[in-house]
């Protein structure tokens, strides 16, 4: 059992990571380009593909430029890796692998499929099931603060020392609205397994999408005398998701909010004085926090590799309950393509929303989004509450208390606000 | 100068969310999006885009239909259409040249040669077309109408040697120019 354990975790890590992830990270540079291209009225990267004309052929086969990602790769490794004089050599050599590294590690709790039973061995499709899944990755993906933080300072260079302290103070920032976003989520799943978590969400209809549950579908009697709870949960939820999405945007430094690049303010930002692979791996991590990103907010909100709509149930399980063998691989296929497709999302919203000034995302950090997530932890734990307390009690105590709440919050944000101004004047 | 004071519009709380803002962003992205798959980019048509979106593709695709007459291109001497070559050789494009691109070497019209009276026809002509900028100006300089720019572009060699374009070369391409004043012709 053992044995076969490892053998199974080493498949897993292997294909997960070298051939759906970074093979991901590498599209997903080509597909940035292809649909910024293509949302602004212009062609992208379409000529790269094979060169057969090298091998006596009488034409290059142009394969809509999917191979640009691998000519990238090739004038990364070939470019002259210049480290100059004036940088703090072993920070400035540790920091790429700093902002890369993470986020790959943080993959390793995100579920990519049901579970396949393989030999009479049930194998989970998670790299490590582990109970504390979600704060497992903000603990391990805010460390790419650290790359960040340290290319910009052992590059000695003021430029990309602005860009690090900007990126630095940003993260922060903004991991406090992430977590603070995701707690209504975890309240009402009660556990902290992501694997348990899509489970739940397979049999009990996404969180964003309650249309159906486990005694049936819309169609269903049984199904509307036990949804309500569903229904009311999907304004926290909401809440939740918009909180949780912009702060992912902040986290992985895109476009809204990409202030640690820039090249009219800081000549390019903290990797300034970086070139060719050095610099590719910082692009690599961007992108991969990206898809971690896209996978997380898939997992929690969209039912992760749930086909939805109680199909799964349907469709892919037995009479007795258990997952046709033929389940694992239609569910693998179902998460990644929900992950692209939010990866695509993230794109769309980078080459449409200008980026804020500095101060507009603090304020939307520290008072839009703080007391915004705090607000409706208090909103969703009343609703997830309200059947145990009795209506009563929700209408005499615990809608009053939320008001009072949602005031309080409203007045603490007025009053910076006011203070503010008195001191400028 | 007066000082025009510009208020800030004051926005509806609605607008203060910016949600709707960034929605109706998306919605005109997504729009531009669509329309460019179906190959019905704004203004895709006039540009003669490719299909997709609104831009050309260059080597398949050439613009050269729509270049515009006064469009300055590779320089070229012309012969007329007496079939004489019209340079003098008198070295002004030579002067006037801020790359320094042309290189002359005058030559002697042997005195049996009907057009002796000119004197002079250049021995050697080189453009070094690595070195033009197709600024036109030995066009404009020329007494004798002798060097065009003409509406190539496409200059493209593997070598320096390759790119410098000799007298016979510079001929090939200008060719016969029609209509041109012949002062050099008997008066009648």
């Amino acid at each position: 059992m053992d044995f076969f354990f490892i053998i199974a975790s080493a498949v897993k890590i292997f294909g997960f990571t070298f051939l759906v992830v970074l093979p991901l990270v590498a599209y997903s540079t080509y597909a940035e380009r292809r649909v910024s291209a293509v949302l602004q009225d212009r062609v992208g990267p379409n000529r790269v593909g094979i060169p057969a004309t090298l091998f006596g052929f009488k034409k290059d086969l142009k394969l809509f430029g999917l191979i640009q990602p691998l000519a990238d790769g090739v004038k990364g490794l070939l470019k002259e890796d210049f480290t100059p004089a004036h940088v703090r050599k072993s920070f400035y050599w540790m920091a790429p692998a700093f902002t890369a590294a993470p986020a790959f590690v943080s993959l390793c709790v995100i579920p990519f499929g049901s579970a396949v039973t393989i030999f009479g061995y049930e194998i989970k499709m998670v790299i490590a099931d582990i109970g504390v899944g979600p704060l497992f990755i903000f603990a391990i993906a805010s460390l790419s603060v650290y790359g960040i933080t340290l290319a910009g300072w052992a590059s000695n260079s003021k430029y990309p020392f602005f860009g690090g302290v900007r990126s630095c103070a940003q993260m922060i920032s903004y991991e406090i609205a992430l977590g603070l976003s995701v707690i209504p989520v975890l309240l009402f799943f009660g556990k902290l397994n992501l694997s348990d978590i899509v489970t739940y969400q397979a049999a009990n209809g996404w969180l964003l999408l309650p249309l159906w549950n486990e005694n049936g579908t819309l169609i269903h009697e049984a199904y509307w005398q036990t949804s309500l709870q569903q229904w009311l949960l999907l304004l926290p939820m909401g809440i939740s998701f918009f909180v949780f999405t912009t702060s992912i945007f902040a986290e992985t430094n895109r476009m809204p909010f990409d202030l640690p690049e820039c090249e009219t303010e800081l000549v390019g930002g903290y990797h300034t004085e970086y070139s060719s692979m050095k610099f590719a791996l910082f692009f690599m991590g961007e992108y991969a926090a990206m898809i971690v990103g896209s996978a997380l907010i898939v997992t929690i909100f969209l039912g992760g590799w749930s086909l939805g709509f109680g199909l799964d149930s349907a469709l892919l399980q037995t009479s007795e309950g258990d997952w046709k063998w033929y389940a694992g691989l239609i569910h693998m296929g179902a998460f990644l393509a929900k992950t692209v497709a939010f990866i695509i999302f993230f794109i769309w919203v980078r080459w449409t929303v200008p980026r804020f000034r500095y101060d507009q995302l603090m304020k939307l950090g520290w008072v839009v989004f703080f007391e915004l997530a705090l607000f409706n932890i208090f909103l969703a734990a009343l609703i997830i509450a309200a059947p145990h307390i009795g209506l009563l009690n929700t209408f005499l105590f615990g809608i009053p208390a939320l008001v009072i709440t949602a005031l309080l919050m409203f007045f603490i944000t007025k009053a910076n606000e006011v203070r503010r101004k008195a001191k400028i004047t | 100068m007066a000082i025009v004071k510009v208020k800030r519009p004051k926005l509806y709380w609605y607008e203060h969310l910016y949600l709707p803002a960034i929605l109706k962003g998306l919605i005109i992205t997504l729009k531009h999006a669509i329309a460019s798959l179906r190959g019905k980019a704004q203004g895709g048509k006039e540009l003669a885009s490719s299909g997709l979106g609104v831009t050309m593709q260059y080597p398949e695709q050439k613009w050269d239909a729509q270049l515009p007459e006064y469009y300055r291109g590779v320089p070229a001497l012309v012969t007329d259409e007496q079939k004489r070559e019209r340079c003098v050789s008198c070295q002004l494009c030579e002067f006037i040249c801020p790359p320094k691109a042309i290189t002359i070497m005058p030559g002697e019209i042997q005195s049996e040669d009907p057009w002796a009276k000119v004197e002079k026809a250049p021995q050697k002509f080189d453009i070094d077309m690595i070195r033009c900028i197709y600024c036109g100006m030995c066009e404009e300089v020329c007494p004798e109408q002798a060097i065009f720019l003409r509406q190539d572009y496409a200059m493209t060699g593997v070598s320096r040697l390759e790119m410098v374009n000799d007298k016979d070369r510079l001929y090939e391409i200008g060719g016969i120019r029609e209509g041109l004043v012949n002062k050099w012709n008997e008066l009648k």
